[in-house]
Parts: structure tokens; sequence; C-alpha cells
């Protein structure tokens, strides 16, 4: 069902993109990876926040199965991550001529986040699995999601600014067709990121239940 | 609220007893901090900045840091030292408090070496650049006490502290060289502030679940 509704979504988004959405007046075709790019880091965000409260529900409800959640978002929101990363990087060449730029405050932040979450895996599975674990990887997700807004403000005060700002304080600079077509692209992106986050834990939880299984035959 | 204080000075008074018997940590950071100035004069091509060498007193601070934080749970994992503290009949937040203390106090010995030294090696020392350290310090006691009592929980503990604990140091490392490199460190000294505020609030809260099961 999420599945069917993430296809619909991103075909509609991918149909807007290229025939609906006007093309840029100063960067031509190469400003449509925006419409990729920036959803796509929306929904990282979105995944990251989804394992940081899983992460608290470990810690506070001590619920079952919540463990898992958790470190299935965050792996959700790491290859978000690294598609950002990516998209950015191909975007930062085509404007700007460079593959990366300091200077693109988003991108240094992803950089950071990327760094951050790796060493999450590197937790994860240097640690028995146990109660343990589960609450030492929740209290670092939860670390990441303070991590966030401090570093984007330390990122803002370290660096000068070139990258275009589209979302200010007086809501987006864009045209309707334009934001219209973002909508419908994040959209896709998020019911993408669910559908690909339930087919993870599907695996997951089927896994542990043969584990299980396997164990009760011997 | 006293018998906390009380119980938070008489663990990080085991510490730094331990230390002062065993001396395993703080001659480590002293010699670590001063060999590093060392080669960052090795680094620095000749005509380089002095910003070029402030930036890079920050990366000795954080890297000597590191060196205090990874030993900062040996003891009580190797040792089982942990199960006795976690019988205390004291807060669990009280054991952070005073490992950070303890960890605050080795690296302010290393730092009360490491800036003369700075300051005769490479060039003088302003008022912001102490006041950035000083605030430094606390957030990197407060957050890598935590991930250090993490990072002992795993099987490759000296490998996991620094990938646990530069992605975080990272602002610290912004507020602290714009604190020292840039006219108005005002802004710079609040942003410390805030990171230490922050991360303090969420270290104390979550360190129970880090220790216990």
């Amino acid at each position: 069902m999420l599945a069917a509704l993430a296809a619909g979504l991103l075909c509609a988004a991918i149909a807007l993109i290229f025939f609906y959405a006007p093309v840029d007046a100063d960067q031509g075709l190469s400003q449509k990876i925006f419409y990729f790019h920036v959803p796509i880091a929306f929904t990282a965000y979105a995944c990251f926040g989804w394992g940081a409260w899983k992460a608290l529900l470990v810690l506070w409800k001590r619920k079952p199965g919540a463990d898992q959640e958790s470190y299935v978002a965050i792996h959700q929101g790491v290859i978000f991550g690294a598609l950002t990363l990516i998209t950015g990087s191909i975007w930062a060449k085509i404007s700007w001529g460079v593959w990366w730029t300091w200077s693109e405050r988003q991108l240094v932040l992803f950089l950071v986040l990327f760094l951050f979450y790796c060493a999450y895996f590197m937790l994860r599975f240097s640690v028995e699995p146990g109660p343990q674990r589960e609450n030492l990887c929740a209290v670092y997700a939860l670390f990441g999601v303070v991590l966030i807004p401090v570093s984007f403000l330390a990122i803002r005060l370290a660096e000068n600014f070139i990258h275009p700002t589209v979302f200010t304080s007086r809501g987006p600079q864009m045209a309707t067709s334009q934001f219209a077509t973002f909508c419908v692209a994040l959209a896709a992106m998020i019911a993408l990121a669910g559908t690909l986050y339930r087919v993870e834990l599907l695996g997951k939880r089927l896994d542990a239940r043969l584990r299980e299984l396997r164990e009760l035959l011997t | 609220m006293t018998a906390y204080l009380a119980d938070v000075a008489t663990l990080a008074r085991k510490d730094l007893r331990l230390e002062l018997r065993t001396r395993n940590t703080v001659p480590a950071m002293l010699l670590f901090v001063v060999a590093a100035l060392v080669v960052f004069h090795f680094a620095l091509p000749a005509g380089s900045s002095e910003l070029a060498a402030k930036g890079l007193l920050w990366v000795a601070i954080v890297f000597t840091a590191l060196l205090g934080l990874t030993r900062a749970f040996v003891a009580e994992r190797e040792q089982r030292l942990i199960d006795g503290l976690l019988l205390a009949p004291c807060d669990r937040s009280a054991i952070w408090l005073a490992k950070s203390v303890a960890v605050l106090g080795f690296l302010v010995v290393a730092e009360v070496v490491a800036l003369p030294a700075f300051a005769l090696f490479f060039s003088g020392i302003d008022g912001a650049t102490v006041a950035g350290v000083a605030l430094a310090d606390l957030g990197i006691c407060a957050v890598g006490t935590v991930l250090a009592a993490m990072a002992v929980a795993g099987r490759a503990r000296e490998l996991l502290l620094p990938l646990l604990f530069l992605p975080l140091a990272i602002p610290v490392v912004v507020g602290g060289v714009g604190a020292s490199v840039t006219g108005h460190p005002g802004r710079y000294l609040g942003f410390l502030a805030l990171y230490d505020a922050v991360f303090a609030i969420i270290s104390w809260a979550s360190f129970e679940y880090v220790v216990t099961e």
C-alpha cells in the first residue's frame, strides 16, 4: 500500500519536475536537481528525528522493538544523508564548478552528521546485543538530534554566505508551480523512506524470528 | 543537594587520588601536548600566519582531551570498579559529574603547560583564547565523559572513542577558533557557553542509561 503510494508519488514528482515546473532563468536545467536534493535532505532529517524519537521510547517507556526501529530509521537517514551529499556535490559542480565547497552550509552539516551517524554504526556493532546496547545506541541517537541544531549554528558562525537562500523568514521564495512540485517531490521522498523503513524492519524482524526458531530446533 | 555534592566530591577525590598514585594519565597528556606543538612547528611552513598556529592549538587541545578521555573509564571496566560505583548509594549522574570534574582537572593541568608552551613556541595568547579554552574544556569534559563510558562497553574501545567524539567536538573547535582568531570573540564565547549548557544537561540526564542495563 505504502509502496504503491511511494511509487505513484515518485512518478508524479518526476513528471512534474520535468514537464510542469518552469526552467530556472538563472541556473537552467541544472536547477531541477533542487527538487531531488532538498526533499532528500528533509527526508534524512525526518529519519534522524524519527530514530531519535524511537530512541527516547527505548529509554523512557522501555518499549520492546523500539531499539530496532530506531536503528532502521537512522540507517535510512544515513542512506538519504549520503544521497544528499552526492546530489549536493553534483549541483555544486554544475553551479559553481567545484565538487565541494565549505561555504555550502547544509552540505557541511550533512558531512558532520554523516560522520556522526557512521560512528553510531561503529558503536552498535562493537557492543554485544542486549539491553546495554539498546541504551548506548539510544543515548547516542539523542545526542544526534541535539547536535543537528548546534552544528548548524556552528557552521553558520564559521562560514560566509554564498549558498542561495530559498527558505527565509518570509517564507519560500519560489513560484507557486515550483513550490507545488517541491511539495510533491518531498511527499514522494518521505513515502519512499517510509517504504524502505518498513521493508527493512520487516526483514530484520523476520531474521530475528528465524533465529529464534532455529534456536528452538537445536 | 549538599549530599549530592558530597558524593561528587568523594568520587572525584577517588579519581584524583588514583591518578596521584599511579600517574598514568596526566604525564602522558603533558608529553603528548608538548610533542604535538613541536610537530605543528614542522607542519607549518615558514611564513605561515599566526592564525594557522592558533587553529592548530585547538587541534592539540582536542586530541589531548581525547587522550585523557580514553583512559577515563579503563579502571572502571578492567577492574570492574563500575560495579562498585553502581552499588554505591548515590545518584548515577553523580558518577558522571565526578568523572567530568576529574577529567577537567587533568585537562586543565595539561593546558597550564600547553598554553605557555604555545606562547613560547608560536605567538602570544590573549584573554579571549584563555576564556575560550576554559569554556571549551567544560563542554569537552561533559560530552566526552559520557562517550568514554559508552566506548569502554565496546570491543574496540580505544578506536571507538575518537569516532564518537570528534563529530561532537566540531562545534567546540568552531567556537574556540572563532574566539581565538576573530576580533569580536563575544558571540563565539556565547556559543561555547550554549554548547556547554545544552550538552551538560543531556549528558547529566542520560548518563544513568549508559552505565546501567
